[in-house]
């Protein structure tokens, strides 16, 4: 959900030129006229680079497709994978989906509740670490998986241990 | 042991890449194709091949193919759906990570059959890596003149585009993906009309799934008749499995439709038998969208005969006692868990994925999801199975989109098979959230058939 309070807290954003040639790229892969379809490519793109999609990064994109900012924010907020709010600097999505859990999902999101010491959607006190359930990532036959924007990198048959030293890794990674 | 098409060099080093791969026979079918068939005669050849959609409808392909409508001057567009969403499904995925090029290869021909000029493959926006990895392969079959203008001196022109999804289930749903692929809302569209007339940017479409679309190349290659020997009946050539759930050896396998189910579970060379030396207590065989089985109706069909992974062994009995093909996704549920619990689950999820656009589905999924929850809590009463068939009965074909059906199906089918479990929740609603209810009589052999019972669909 895009809450006001979001959308009055968020900086204004600026575009780099690199950023603009990556979207030009994508744009250029549809037909004249449909640069809508450059949409979603490019939701990725802003949130790979300022973390999250805010408010005015949305208008932003708008412009640059010409479309009404309606039109992004209505796309934004249908897809799961677009963050309408700010999030840990390493988002840990674990797939909570039946298969899954046949294989012990939902005890690692516990563990992964314990070892961070907050609640699914909340970030941790030195910004560095977020969690939530997400459905089945297509991995069903690794479970427990999860995964961690903005490439996506994939870890599979979680254990206690493997969370542990993955979450010890970021933290000296991110510091 | 069955013959790979698909899979045969997975394991050879560096396949993921043009040279070896290339070096293994890859790209012959584009060569073939390109400069000996027409676009006619690869729609024959497919048509013969007998080969049915991989990605849960089980359509044929090759009459697919021959509905696409080509006015003159008015672009045509293939597009392949790499959505894979559907929970137990991870096949696609598995085949684009090791073996990209074999898509790649099936993307030409396919285009070159239906004349499309600009193609694009729709891959779930999760799939980032599997996503450069396609981009990496697209580049190098581009730099070795199999895209891009003139294709290997045929005069046939393609480019290809890799397009990222933004996290969304029904986006695998044909008409969802397009909107999606225009840059809107994953809403699916009422058809008709139906892609091959007005598909994306309203021009004719034909939308494939990754392992349809790689299957054109053993197809082109051997010739639609030697495809359609192995097999089964209806169900022709080999079929991707992706086996997961409690089992020894998850992974993806491609098996010659027609394995027998049992072999395909318990054989070392697949499955492997349930993890843990535990028992089977239930399969859902084609993704979470088909109707979960008890073990012994799994096993054996209502008359006793061996079941096969065929679309018609697997959908035998109907919906009173069988299941479906679906997408392959495989899930094995030993002793221990719980149907109740994985009945909630399941329903948590087409909740969730819901587009909104239907009351029956919106709402429907959330009042099962709500009644499944107070049953899995110690907080249900024994009339909660009758409310829940009957608002599954009011979703299934009073929808747009399928998702309806998909959504009701596993409720219906767990509670018509696993009743006494449901009731058990009611009956012993403190014990049931220590413990679970267990095998129960899931696994006993079936009585003798009676006199053949109707099928019903
Ligand atoms: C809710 C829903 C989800 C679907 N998800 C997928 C998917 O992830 N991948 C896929 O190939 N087909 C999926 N389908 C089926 C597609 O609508 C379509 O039938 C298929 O892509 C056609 O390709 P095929 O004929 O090669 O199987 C889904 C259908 C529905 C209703
Ligand atoms: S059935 Fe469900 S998912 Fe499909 S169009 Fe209707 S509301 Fe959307
Ligand atoms: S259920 Fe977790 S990846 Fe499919």
């Amino acid at each position: 959900m895009l809450r006001v309070e979001d959308t009055v807290q968020a900086a204004p954003v600026e575009f780099s030129a690199g950023l603009i040639e990556k979207f030009a790229d994508i744009v250029s892969r549809y037909p004249e006229g449909k640069q809508k379809s450059a949409l979603l490519p490019i939701l990725h793109l802003v949130q790979a680079e300022f973390g999250w999609t805010s408010a005015p990064a949305m208008d932003k994109v708008a412009e640059y497709l010409k479309l009404q900012p309606i039109e992004v924010y209505e796309v934004a907020s249908f897809y799961s994978m677009y963050f309408l709010r700010p999030q840990g600097k390493y988002v840990l999505e674990v797939c909570r989906t039946g298969p899954c859990c046949l294989v012990g999902a939902e005890k690692i999101m516990d563990h992964i509740e314990q070892k961070l010491g907050v609640i699914e959607g909340e970030i941790t006190a030195d910004g560095l670490f977020s969690w939530r359930g997400v459905e089945c990532l297509a991995a069903c036959g690794y479970g427990p998986v999860l995964q961690i924007g903005p490439e996506y990198t994939f870890y599979e048959n979680l254990t206690n241990d493997s969370v542990d030293k993955l979450v010890e890794d970021l933290k000296a990674k991110g510091k | 042991m069955g013959r790979k098409l698909l899979l045969e060099h997975i394991n050879v080093p560096g396949i993921n890449t043009f040279d070896v791969y290339r070096s293994k026979g890859g790209y012959a079918s584009v060569e073939k194709a390109l400069k000996t068939l027409t676009p006619e005669e690869v729609v024959e050849e497919v048509k013969k091949s007998g080969l049915r959609g991989r990605g849960g409808a089980g359509f044929p392909t090759g009459m697919k193919w021959s509905f696409l409508a080509k006015p003159e001057g008015v672009a045509r567009y293939l597009v392949c759906n790499a959505d894979e969403s559907e929970p137990g499904t991870f096949k696609d995925r598995y085949l684009m990570t090791y073996i990209p090029h074999l898509l790649i290869e099936g993307m030409i021909v396919s285009s070159f059959a239906l004349g499309a000029k600009t193609s694009y493959i729709y891959v779930r926006g999760e799939m980032m890596p599997q996503i450069r990895i396609l981009e990496k392969a697209i580049a190098e079959a581009k730099a070795a003149g199999f895209l891009g203008k003139n294709i290997l001196g045929t005069g046939y022109d393609l480019e290809l585009y890799v397009q990222p999804g933004g996290g969304a289930y029904i986006c695998g749903e044909e008409t969802a993906l397009l909107e999606s692929l225009e840059g809107k809302r994953g809403n699916p569209r009422i058809k008709p009309p139906f892609p091959a007339i007005a598909g994306l940017y309203g021009c004719p479409t034909v939308v494939n799934n990754v392992e349809s679309i790689a299957a054109v190349v053993p197809i082109i290659n051997e010739g639609g008749e030697e495809y359609a020997k192995v097999g089964i009946g209806r169900s022709t050539g080999t079929k991707l499995i992706s086996a997961g759930g409690n089992i020894k050896n998850p992974g993806v396998y491609e098996i010659d439709l027609g394995l027998p189910v049992e072999e395909f579970l318990y054989s070392d060379e697949y499955c492997g038998g349930i993890a843990n030396g535990k028992r089977l207590k239930a399969v859902v065989a084609g993704g979470s969208s088909v109707p979960i089985l008890p073990a012994n109706l799994f096993l054996k069909t209502i008359n006793n005969e061996p079941r096969l992974m065929s679309y018609e062994s697997l959908s035998d009995g109907g919906f009173v006692s069988g299941s479906m093909m679906g997408s392959g996704g495989f899930i094995a549920f030993d002793e221990d868990q719980c149907i109740v619990r994985n009945t909630w689950n399941f329903t948590r999820f087409y909740h969730h994925e819901s587009c909104g656009q239907c009351s029956p589905c919106r709402e429907g999924t959330g009042w099962m999801e709500k009644v499944l929850h107070r049953l899995e809590h110690g907080h249900g009463s024994l009339s909660d199975m009758d409310l829940l068939v009957d608002v599954s009965k009011k979703i299934e074909g009073n929808t747009i989109c399928p998702l309806g059906d998909a959504a009701a199906w596993p409720v219906a089918s767990a509670i018509r098979h696993f009743r006494d479990e449901f009731e058990w929740h009611v009956t012993h609603a403190n014990e049931a959230t220590t413990r679970n209810y267990g095998l129960a009589h899931y696994a006993d052999p079936l009585p003798a058939p009676e006199p053949k019972p109707e099928a019903t669909a």
